[in-house]
């Protein structure tokens, strides 16, 4: 099967051309061309656009930016986004890594998506031809059978090396698919009690979801064992984990609590 | 469907070739150019045997499309022997026993290549790490990455 290819040096024109149906907007490719290889018939073409902004990480103030084109083999060689190369590196093997873009990885359904996850608990937000959006609400709206706007960046405060707490599961190693990916922003205070607490969770959703019940059990505890047993107890609240040839719904649902807890002892 | 033009170097050549739209790079190097090294096994980015080099990074030429490529250097498993003279990565697999069926062999050597390329003393984990997205499934991984590692030593070897 054969497919027109567009590419746009402006953004403006690539997505004004996503607006035919069947049209789909050209990342890295590796979702998109795996459906097409795949005999996924809706699609009928793809936009690129070659504009250099969609390429590039900027960092100024405190603030990054990240094209949505940037790969997470760009993050990876980064030294100013050390706080995300931890991400970065869960997302498939050498070769996928030089291919995948962030603003792919914002419409991967579960089990993928994992860097997505740690977005969502770095609070960023999303950049697109339309608008702003906090990335809670951008991935509330996705709608994986509507035509998307084209993401253009994301945006959030620079993550020292550290704070984000990350963890993907997996049961081939060193790299496979998700079981269940978690991140966790945490403050803590002088005292060691958590101030402010963002829980993202992956393949816990159809996409990446926070753990908004388990955040607020978390406030003012310390992280040892009896003091996050709460958190513990509630982190599947809201859940609704796939089920996938790597492990079922039940699984997922057994298993995170452990992992979770461990993610806050270690 | 409309054909369109494709020009990039393949293995230090200049290739111009016409090309059907949105056909993968796998595709085009196997069926136009004439390079049948990269393997087509799964077509969903799974297994690596399609793996090839695109400007010095590694890539899946299975989900890669051919237009993307225009002007870019391709380097295949089919351009590493030397007149005549086998890569070092290809003398180690062979007489390591690193290779059965054959079907993940280019794949394999074009990931350790790119590993050799940046780093030419690996660890053992470093092998690990850069053949994890090719599959094998005949020799169960262990003498691949001792191939790798001793193409690597003997590598250092000449070099020093
Ligand atoms: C072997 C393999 C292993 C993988 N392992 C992982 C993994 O471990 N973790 C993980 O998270 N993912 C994994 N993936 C999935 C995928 O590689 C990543 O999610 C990647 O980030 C997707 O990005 P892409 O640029 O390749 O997306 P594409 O395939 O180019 O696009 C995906 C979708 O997003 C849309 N899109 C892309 N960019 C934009 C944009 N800027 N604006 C609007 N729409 C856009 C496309 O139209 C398409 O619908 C894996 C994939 C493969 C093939
Ligand atoms: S054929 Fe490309 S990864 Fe399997
Ligand atoms: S040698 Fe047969 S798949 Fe690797």
């Amino acid at each position: 099967m054969s497919l027109a290819v567009q590419t746009f040096s402006s953004v403006r024109d690539a997505s004004d051309a996503l607006e035919s149906e069947g049209i789909r907007y050209l990342g890295g490719g590796t979702l998109v061309v795996r459906a097409v290889n795949e005999g996924d018939v809706s699609i009928t073409g793809y936009v690129r656009s070659t504009a250099p902004t969609l390429q590039t990480i900027d960092i100024a103030e405190g603030r990054a930016t990240v094209g949505a084109s940037v790969t997470m083999a760009a993050i990876l060689a980064h030294v100013g986004l050390a706080g995300l190369h931890p991400v970065a590196k869960a997302v498939g093997g050498p070769a996928v890594r030089n291919m995948a873009t962030v603003g792919g990885n914002l419409f991967a359904p579960a089990p993928y998506g994992d860097f997505t996850v740690g977005l969502l608990a770095l609070d960023a937000t999303v950049h697109s031809s339309d608008g702003d959006a906090p990335i809670e609400d951008f991935l509330a709206a996705r709608n994986d059978r509507r035509k998307p706007d084209l993401v253009t960046a994301v945006s959030l405060d620079v993550p020292s090396a550290g704070v984000l707490r990350f963890l993907k599961v997996s049961r081939v190693k060193p790299r496979g698919v998700s079981v269940v990916t978690i991140a966790a922003a945490l403050a803590l205070d002088d005292a060691g009690k958590v101030s402010s607490a963002r829980i993202a969770l992956g393949c816990m959703a159809d996409r990446p979801m926070r753990a908004h019940v388990a955040e607020q059990a978390l406030i003012g505890r310390q992280l040892v064992k009896e003091e996050i047993r709460e958190a513990v107890a509630v982190i599947g609240e809201g859940t609704n984990p796939v089920t996938d040839p790597v492990a079922s719904a039940w699984y997922r649902s057994e298993v995170l609590p452990v992992h979770f807890s461990r993610l806050l002892l270690g | 469907m409309a054909r369109v033009p494709v020009q990039f170097t393949l293995n230090g050549q200049d290739r111009a070739e016409f090309v059907e739209s949105g056909v993968t790079l796998l595709h085009a190097l196997r069926h136009t150019m004439g390079d049948t090294s990269p393997k087509a096994g799964c077509q969903q980015g799974t297994c690596g045997a399609c793996t090839v080099i695109v400007d010095g990074e590694l890539r899946l030429s299975c989900l890669t499309l051919a237009e993307t490529c225009e002007g870019a250097s391709i380097e295949t498993a089919a351009g590493l022997a030397n007149e005549g003279l086998l890569h070092p990565l290809q003398r180690a697999i062979v007489d390591g026993f690193a290779a059965q069926c054959g079907f993940c062999t280019p794949g394999m050597i074009m990931a350790a290549k790119t590993l050799l390329d940046h780093t030419p003393n690996p660890t053992r984990d470093d092998v690990v790490e850069a053949i994890s997205g090719n599959i094998c499934r005949c020799t169960g991984y262990e003498p691949i990455i001792q191939a790798v590692l001793t193409a690597a030593q003997s590598n250092s070897q000449k070099a020093g």
